[in-house]
């Protein structure tokens, strides 16, 4: 840590090479005519997302992301938009975590997963090696790592899968324990661990619907289209092909809202202003969010978000 | 006694853990996709010295441990306990058994300062200085000139460590030994 309290992380030039890397993406943008547009960071609401805990503020929280107003936006006829935005996710500390940090999100109206996921392999070929990244379909990645397909055994698997990888690292805990027998907490965690496993730059397709998030469902409901990129064993990025149906996504958010109950976290109402964007009309799009200080922190080689930020959480 | 959350977690802290003291040296905060979180700890047992890596869920909270590490000069051993004395001025002595003591034992010299651990104020684990003079009590006689040569001989210490030193070293001398590789040194000067 600093050597007096009151000084910044890294050096001068670790500050140029972040503000280049802004200037960057907003030169990437303005190039394809995507318009910049800022939102609010002091919502009325806070997520239904069981595994986000917007921080508390002014009678209502800190955004978690720009998703919502952003896709208000798209609704209102903005046409492609991106946002370099703060986002807030509590008891996100780590060497990876900063419960405050910068996303990069955006959308295009008209493009589908893949379109956006070329925009992106685009965007970060000049930063980072390995560009185009691979494409790993949910299933094949659970398939290559742990010899396991999610949809044709039973939950229980997986459980024995986890504990097994866990032993085999030496790490003690009880998977089914730890997730108190939540059986989508231990397919999220295998698919952590899973992930961990890639080093090339790979985008994971198609997730199982139950981990849809905002993500539309394939024709068929046997996937969603949603990804994740991951380099190096660190998520970059999560994308969507946009869920465009009010009633769909209001029965996700419930869901959310059960599962939060059943996981004793404190009740989120739902984002009525966002679905009456939604019956208004979402124009078919993709959308991405992804996180700038992880990208200068692989550019960089640096071990931590500490090294890439002047003032991480721990030096505030 | 107080407890630590997950996210009071950092490298350092005492906790208790299968009621064994234990100090946390890693911390990682893991949130896989949009899944819930959970921290992977690694921790060093204080009485064995054995490292655990323990999965714990974010928010969990475990027991913090009384630990204290301080610094005692050795004194004596009554063939039982081995006798330290606090530096602080205090004079307050503590008795430390052969298991707490350990593999030390080889290294305890009388007014050298050693680091003691202290749980619910009982020692459980004692570390030498990294450096230490010793006197060679027995060692064969060496040969004379041969000093670049890099031979070696065993030498018993007043501790009754054996290491290995040079062939230029002689009975009587003081020499200095680095603990944790049980290494020669160097001869002591003066």
């Amino acid at each position: 840590m600093a050597e007096h309290p009151w000084a910044p992380g890294g050096d001068r030039a670790g500050w140029q090479r972040r503000a280049e890397l802004f200037a960057y993406l907003r030169r990437f943008f303005a190039e394809r005519g995507v318009l910049e547009v800022d939102t609010p960071v002091l919502g009325r609401l806070g997520v239904t997302d069981p595994a986000l805990e917007a921080p508390a503020a002014e009678g209502g929280a800190l955004q978690t992301s720009p998703e919502y107003f952003m896709k208000r936006l798209l609704a209102a006829g903005s046409g492609p938009i991106y946002q370099l935005a703060r986002a807030f996710r509590s008891g996100e500390v780590g060497r990876r975590h900063n419960p405050e940090f910068l996303l990069l999100e955006w959308y295009r109206p008209g493009f589908d997963d893949e379109a956006l996921r070329r925009e992106m392999d685009d965007l970060l070929a000049p930063l980072l090696p390995g560009f185009p990244a691979q494409r790993l379909p949910f299933d094949a990645l659970l398939k290559q790592v742990f010899g396991l397909a999610w949809r044709e055994v039973p939950a229980s698997a997986w459980a024995e899968a986890l504990a097994a990888h866990w032993a085999a690292l030496g790490r003690e805990g009880d998977p089914l324990a730890l997730a108190e027998g939540d059986a989508l907490t231990v397919l999220e965690w295998l698919y952590g661990e899973a992930s961990e496993t890639l080093q090339a730059p790979t985008f994971i397709t198609d997730f199982p619907p139950a981990l849809a998030s905002l993500a539309a469902l394939r024709p068929g409901g046997e996937t969603a289209a949603r990804f994740e990129l991951v380099v190096a064993g660190v998520e970059l990025a999560n994308g969507f092909e946009e869920l465009g149906c009010a009633e769909t996504q209001r029965d996700r958010f419930e869901a959310d809202r059960a599962r939060r109950r059943q996981l004793g976290k404190p009740d989120v109402p739902v984002d009525e202003a966002l679905l009456a964007a939604l019956e208004a009309g979402l124009p078919p799009c993709a959308g991405v969010a992804l996180g700038v200080d992880r990208v200068l922190m692989l550019m960089t080689g640096a071990a931590g978000l500490d090294e890439v930020m002047p003032f991480s959480w721990a030096r505030r | 006694m107080a407890s630590y959350s997950t996210n009071e977690f950092r490298s350092g802290l005492k906790v208790l853990l299968d009621g064994e003291p234990c100090a946390i040296m890693e911390n990682e905060f893991v949130k896989p996709g949009k899944g819930q979180a959970f921290n992977r700890v690694r921790l060093r047992n204080l009485k064995t010295g054995r490292m655990w890596e323990r999965t714990f869920k974010s928010g969990e909270s475990i027991e913090a441990a009384d630990v204290m590490e301080l610094d005692m000069e050795y004194l004596y051993t009554d063939g039982e306990f081995y006798h330290f004395m606090k530096t602080d001025g205090s004079f307050e002595q503590v008795a430390a058994s052969a298991s707490a003591v350990g593999d030390t034992k080889e290294w305890l010299k009388e007014q050298e300062s050693y680091q003691i651990v202290l749980w619910n104020e009982d020692p459980i684990s004692v570390t030498a200085p990294n450096f230490i003079e010793l006197e060679v009590v027995q060692t064969d006689p060496g040969i004379k000139g041969d000093t670049a040569q890099g031979g070696s001989k065993p030498a018993t210490l007043s501790t009754g460590a054996v290491v290995k030193v040079p062939l230029f070293v002689n009975q009587g001398e003081i020499i200095r030994v680095d603990t944790r590789s049980s290494e020669y040194q160097s001869r002591a000067k003066g």
